[in-house]
């Protein structure tokens, strides 16, 4: 879309403002666009005028444009903090590529979104994604370069996977359009080809949404690349993969043969209730905050899968409800780090002392994003908790709704540790001339942590669309 | 059934090389290397369920009446751009972790982030 022009325009203002105006342009659209299929219903935009089930067609019904919202909202939200935090963490020359890559992946996540070509989504999750890995090898760390290319290669993967389980759909139906494939699929649907093809998918998308076990990637990668493209990708790129995992289950291939014919919900289950423990613990034992939070990332995907594994339409609306919700904490509270960073340099838990009396703004930001992780009452998180527990208990799994809680109870303790050393203990000497991070930084972070609390008392918007687009998928998919 | 198939073979045979390259080995070159076979396999794969016995190029002519279906050869075309900027990002991401660490060995690279 935008990102070439970056290369024309050589001073970085000028850059930041224009990416500024396109992100924040592209929300407006989103937002436009999710009024009118609201309204209207699904919309379809065919390229180059060839229909559907030959050329390529854009497919916009309620989970796309409410996905689609979130992330250009999100991302015009981070933008606006880009310029200043780059200063401290990218040299100067390079602003211009920043922004242009920033681009580029905003472009990609996008178009998987919005796409209803099977082929396509593989293009534009190769082009979200290698923006992704140079972003990430631009981190001030070597350790940074080490990370990315960790996940160039779990990456490449995962997208190859995607490719042949795409690549063997098409040779069981004939067809790459998502919506010809829907109604193709069932006919041939207890071959084993298409058993293979869901398996490469499932781990294909698996492996790009960082669901335990495959998430081994995305911690060193969050926290050794710049912040404000940890605040980004956090609250955005995992999103999308679970989007095109929804899509993949129970659009495609439907959800009596997702759920029924193979045991996915089990697996799902499992796979996310281990990642909720697993990586809550991990965070607990971290010392970088950074660290901390992605970890913390890891394990809120695993409840998104848990919502996910439940296989009804209040499940869906919790992952749903749970993405929307998560995008927002993560953003708030991985911008509010890229503020800390700016005046520390670095985000280590020891640096942190004291800091809830010299930055009382960026840390408030922090202990509400937290307290929202948790699932506090009267923020986004306990809502999303609440509905998952709703839809669980719904099914009768009540074990799994206590383990849901005992999730929550290990994420206190590793914001515990966070909120002990920023507001009961002794600042360092070094630290004492550490001023509140500049408003540029803080006005972004409190757009979204405002954002945080009150979509967690007036939740008719999130909650209803999200309620709305899980039903239309079951209409779908009976 | 099983030799008539036979590019299928080559197709899981190079798929399982590159995979096992790609776990198996600590050179990072190397990686990149088993990664590159790793997506060949595929377009192999894609090419192969294109191409039909006898089938002449998609373009209309007298006496011709099989076509192999052209659609797959140019999703590859795209998939082949698509692997050809993901080895390049690779390799130059390679080059910088050389001059940050002064090795291209996985082993080393991991020892010293640990002592770090």
């Amino acid at each position: 879309m935008a990102a070439p022009l970056c290369l024309f325009l050589k001073r970085p203002k000028l850059v930041w403002l224009f990416t500024c105006i396109v992100t924040a342009l592209t929300f407006l659209i989103s937002v436009l666009l999710l009024q009118q299929v609201i309204t209207h219903g699904t919309l379809v935009y065919e390229l180059g005028g060839w229909a559907a089930p030959w050329g390529i067609e854009y497919r916009i019904d309620q989970l796309n444009a409410f996905i689609l919202c979130i992330i250009s909202g999100i991302s015009a939200v981070v933008a606006m903090a880009a310029h200043t935090s780059l200063q401290k963490e990218l040299s100067k020359d390079r602003h211009i590529y920043f922004y242009m890559l920033y681009l580029l992946s905003l472009t990609g996540m996008l178009g998987i979104v919005a796409t209803g070509d099977a082929f396509n989504v593989f293009v534009f999750l190769e082009i979200s994604s290698l923006s992704a890995y140079a972003l990430i090898a631009m981190g001030n760390d070597r350790r940074a370069l080490w990370a990315s290319y960790k996940y160039l290669i779990m990456g490449t993967v995962g997208a190859t996977f995607i490719l042949i389980g795409i690549g063997l759909m098409y040779q069981m139906t004939g067809t790459l359009n998502m919506h010809d494939l829907a109604q193709r699929l069932p006919e041939v649907s207890q071959t084993r080809t298409v058993f293979v093809s869901f398996a490469f998918i499932v781990v294909g998308v698996c492996l790009k949404l960082a669901l335990f076990p495959l998430h081994l990637w995305l911690p060193n990668a969050y926290a050794y690349a710049p912040s404000i493209v940890t605040a980004m990708f956090a609250a955005t790129a995992t999103k999308v993969a679970v989007y095109l995992l929804i899509r993949f289950t129970f659009t495609i291939y439907g959800l009596s043969f997702s759920f029924t014919t193979l045991p996915l919900n089990i697996l799902f289950l499992v796979l996310g209730l281990t990642g909720v423990f697993v990586a809550s613990v991990a965070a607990i034992y971290k010392n970088n905050v950074k660290h901390i939070f992605a970890y913390s990332s890891v394990a809120q995907v695993g409840y998104m899968i848990v919502g996910l594994s439940v296989g009804t339409a209040a499940g869906l609306t919790a992952t749903l409800v749970h993405i929307f919700n998560h995008a927002l904490m993560k953003g708030a509270l991985f911008l509010a780090l890229a503020g800390v960073m700016y005046r520390l340099g670095n985000v280590q838990l020891s640096g942190f002392q004291g800091l809830g009396r010299q930055m009382p703004l960026t840390m408030a930001a922090i202990v509400v994003g937290g307290l929202s992780l948790i699932g506090v009452p009267l923020t986004v998180g306990f809502i999303s908790k609440w509905y998952l527990v709703l839809a669980v208990i719904e099914n009768g799994w009540w074990p799994v709704a206590v383990l849901i809680l005992l999730g929550s109870l290990l994420a206190i303790v590793y914001l515990w540790r966070i909120i002990e050393m920023a507001y009961f203990k002794p600042a360092n000497e070094h630290s004492e001339t550490v001023k509140e991070a500049p408003f540029s930084i803080l006005i972004p972070v409190w757009i979204l942590v405002i954002a945080n609390i009150y979509f967690g008392i007036d939740t008719r918007i999130s909650v209803g669309i999200a309620q709305s687009a899980a039903q239309s998928l079951f209409g779908i998919t009976p | 059934m099983l030799i008539g198939h036979y590019n299928y073979w080559v197709v899981v045979a190079l798929m399982m090389l590159g995979f096992f390259i790609i776990i198996a080995h600590g050179n990072l070159i190397k990686k990149i290397i088993g990664l590159t076979i790793f997506q060949t396999s595929v377009f192999i794969f894609y090419i192969s369920i294109a191409k039909l016995d006898g089938g002449s190029a998609p373009i209309l002519a007298e006496g011709v009446s099989d076509y192999s279906n052209p659609l797959p050869h140019v999703l590859i075309l795209t998939a082949i751009v698509v692997g050809i900027a993901t080895t390049a990002l690779g390799l130059a991401i390679t080059v910088r972790i050389n001059e940050a660490y002064g090795s291209i060995e996985e082993e080393f690279i991991q020892k010293q982030d640990n002592q770090t």
